[in-house]
């Protein structure tokens, strides 16, 4: 190599469930970084390898299956060919599917973009008996074709090697290249003509070709950025046009006869000997997807993905918690004793009190991710979307909104990332919103003191209950949302099965990671953020001298707490929570739980001067069992259930949906509800039990 | 039936292999279920149809779900 250390940017691009991921896993190991494209949710995912003297930075485009205007993923993935001018624009390429996946290809040839073709899961095709003439392919294709298979790191050398060969190789027309029938063709020659005279320069920078076939597709993107009538007026006559000779749009003949393009180009090249081809998953599909047995199946997937998250979680969580303990107590001991230094305090109860509470719950978070990675790289989660939908349609949401309710009873921070996945933005607003009521980890630490505290003998059923009232009342909340604000038709949904697969370890730990890094920086700044202020809310104003001259640091403490800015707050809040039969020591918890919901419990004990609740806890729920009814600890998990998500669902919520004005409806919204079931549920529950 | 009726794929039973005639569901899902393979005479088969649940089709070697609403605007013979 006569060049050292040249820079070369390459983009991924390929249908979802291609092997994207893996190949880009494959080709950039960990190195990689998340991001968003600026202006819309869409994960921008770049990594980077040294290979031959280059430097080559990859990104990964988002999974699609064509390249429209329609679908956000689908513009972005166009406009970053477009504006980025990446070297070398790598389509993977799932070769136990050719022609569907061609598809793609067809529309990045006509791009003209330097385009290599990564036939990836090679070793499945060949399992499978189907055999390419690569050469022949890769002549009518005019791009180099490398066999890949991606999850056992197989053909990475070969195409490195054609990513380089192609990043500096003199790129002329291509000769081969899809031809859409004499009609088609005699108006796109007359709108590329008509283009090239008054838009040169749009025409010189995507190609009159490529834009007379977008504008016939009727692409709203490139049509606003035609100014010519002439232009947008040729189009008009010649969708029309079309449309009486075929009787159907533009669009879809166009589509057709690339499929064309690619069965002609199929039918040379590709040979295959064996029959069936999906007999393995033929099989899994007819139980999994079982209209009997679906349900069942997917209930105990789901009872295995949280047996493994919060039982085998809650080992690590511990040893975190011991060692943010002890870090508290290390810090807190380079002060001499009693002292009331703010910035001990500060450091102790605010910084490693904030990052610790958050922290801990990483393991649950990576265990979590690592479960959902395991469901979707193995292919089962689309199935449980099919075997939801039909319970998930009588609702008025379809079968994929289910998987982000879920993950919501791990963390709503994760789930409201995880809506994602869905299209429509009225569905996708609607589960945002309920998703807080999905009983989260951290509100798991509320129940796991309340309900043994006031329900000793009926714990199983009563956490059952709790969880039970959030799912009846998202679903109610989702049937008002859809018949009022969101209103409007359910979109018919669509979603390719991909063949089961066994993951790759190495997949799932990026995804892990990934995630759990992400839960890490933006829940962690947030809530770091926010606990700092809550600390000086619980802190200041110091309560005077004397008042707490001769009292235990117990009591001292919390009298403190009770002179505090959230303590005042807690007691001027308490003639409007009194009817749900909450003092003001609870009033300052729930301020407190806002922060993050188990604050709530760290905050009871210390307005009950009790010990650290994790050290004492049997004397902390005999305190409670003193001072409360049942009906009360009932109240409280209720209210913690239904009421004011935390900032951390807050900030995600507004990150998502895109403005505060969501987050803050949802905010307020939801504690609104929370305060007028309660109060009902106190009201009638004080009658009958008098 | 008569096999060479135009019907709703929803009319479809399991098993059954049809013929795509046309799809009438708005502009942009015409145009994104096209490029899923969902093209004039190309052939589908049905795999289940779990009434009221979604539908389980085969297209083009690939496998995909559809709601019962979708199912009901692609019409086939």
């Amino acid at each position: 190599m006569a060049q050292t250390n040249k820079q070369i940017t390459v983009a991924l691009a390929g249908n979802p469930n291609s092997g994207k991921t893996t190949i880009f896993n494959m080709l950039t190991g960990a190195r990689q970084h998340v991001a968003n494209y600026p202006g819309v949710t869409v994960e921008k995912k770049q990594g980077r390898c040294k290979y031959g003297g280059y430097e080559i930075t990859f990104v990964d485009l988002p999974g699609t299956y064509s390249l429209t205007a329609y679908s956000v993923e689908e513009l972005v993935a166009r406009n970053f060919i477009i504006d980025e001018h990446p070297d070398v624009v790598v389509d993977i390429v799932d070769s136990t599917n050719l022609e569907r996946n061609l598809y793609l290809a067809t529309q990045l040839i006509e791009m003209n973009a330097p385009l290599v073709l990564a036939f990836n899961m090679s070793d499945l095709a060949a399992q499978r008996g189907l055999s390419f003439d690569t050469d022949q392919l890769s002549r009518l294709l005019e791009a180099p074709i490398v066999q890949t298979a991606g999850n056992k790191g197989r053909g990475r050398t070969e195409l490195l090697e054609a990513i380089i060969r192609t990043a500096g190789a003199e790129r002329g027309p291509r000769t081969h290249r899809v031809t859409y029938g004499s009609e088609i063709e005699d108006e796109l020659g007359r709108i590329e003509a008509l283009l090239v005279a008054d838009e040169p320069a749009l025409a010189d920078k995507y190609g009159a070709r490529w834009l007379a076939l977008k504008l016939l597709e009727q692409d709203s993107d490139i049509a606003a950025r035609i100014l010519s009538r002439r232009v947008l007026d040729a189009v008009d006559a010649g969708a029309r046009h079309l449309k009486t000779i075929f009787r159907d749009e533009p669009e879809i003949v166009i589509a057709d006869r690339r499929y064309g393009f690619i069965s002609g180009a199929c039918q040379e090249t590709t040979r295959s000997t064996v029959e069936s081809r999906h007999s393995a998953s033929d099989m899994i599909d007819v139980i999994v997807t079982h209209r009997i047995l679906g349900l069942p199946i997917f209930l105990a997937m789901m009872y295995l993905v949280f047996q493994l998250t919060f039982t085998i979680g809650s080992h690590p969580m511990g040893w975190l918690e011991h060692f943010f303990d002890w870090a508290g107590k290390a810090v807190g001991g380079l002060w001499p004793a009693g002292s009331d230094s703010a910035i001990r305090s500060l450091l102790v109860d605010g910084v490693i009190g904030g990052v610790g509470g958050v922290i801990v719950f990483l393991p649950n978070i990576l265990l979590l991710f690592m479960a959902i990675a395991l469901l979707e790289d193995s292919g089962y989660m689309a199935r449980a979307a099919f075997v939801m939908d039909r319970i998930m349609h009588k609702i008025g949401l379809h079968g994929k909104s289910f998987i982000p309710m879920l993950i919501g009873f791990g963390c709503s921070v994760p789930a409201i990332m995880g809506t994602r996945i869905l299209e429509n933005r009225r569905t996708r607003l609607t589960t945002i919103m309920v998703i807080p009521l999905m009983s989260c980890g951290a509100r798991f630490t509320i129940y796991a003191l309340i309900i043994p505290a006031f329900f000793p003998r009926w714990q199983g059923p009563v956490t059952w209950l709790v969880y039970l009232i959030g799912i009846v009342l998202a679903v109610i909340l989702i049937k008002v949302l859809r018949l009022t604000l969101f209103r409007g038709e359910t979109t018919p949904f669509v979603m390719e099965l991909p063949p089961y697969r066994v993951p790759t370890l190495k997949s799932v730990l990026i995804h892990m990671w990934q995630r759990g890094w992400m839960y890490l920086r933006k829940a962690g700044t947030i809530i770091l953020g926010i606990s700092i202020i809550l600390w000086a809310a619980m802190s200041y104003p110091k309560p005077e001298q004397e008042s707490i001259e001769g009292l235990t640091p117990r009591e001292a403490r919390r009298v403190a707490l009770a002179d505090s800015l959230v303590g005042r707050v807690g007691r001027a809040i308490e003639p409007a929570i009194k009817p749900l039969g909450f003092d003001w020591k609870i009033g300052t918890a729930l301020i407190g739980a806002t922060a993050a919901k188990e604050v709530f419990v760290s905050q009871l004990a210390i307005v009950h001067a009790v010990a650290s609740p994790h050290e004492q806890s049997q004397t902390f729920r005999e305190e409670l069992r003193a001072n409360y009814t049942p009906l009360t600890g009932f109240c409280v998990l209720l209210f913690c259930l239904i009421s004011a998500p935390c900032v951390a669902t807050i900030a995600m919520t507004k990150q998502e949906a895109g403005s505060w004005r969501w987050a803050l409806f949802q905010f307020f919204g939801l504690t609104v509800l929370a305060y007028v079931i309660t109060l009902a549920v106190y009201q009638v529950g004080s009658v009958f039990l008098a | 039936m008569d096999p060479d009726q135009t019907r709703p794929l929803s009319a479809v039973k399991p098993g059954q292999t049809v013929k795509l005639v046309a799809i009438d569901a708005g502009r942009g899902l015409n145009s994104r279920l096209a490029s899923m393979g969902l093209v004039p005479d190309v052939e589908i088969t049905v795999l289940s149809n779990n009434h009221p649940g979604p539908f389980m089709i085969t297209v083009k070697n690939s496998r995909v779900m559809l709601g019962r609403g979708m199912a009901q605007k692609i019409l086939v013979t």
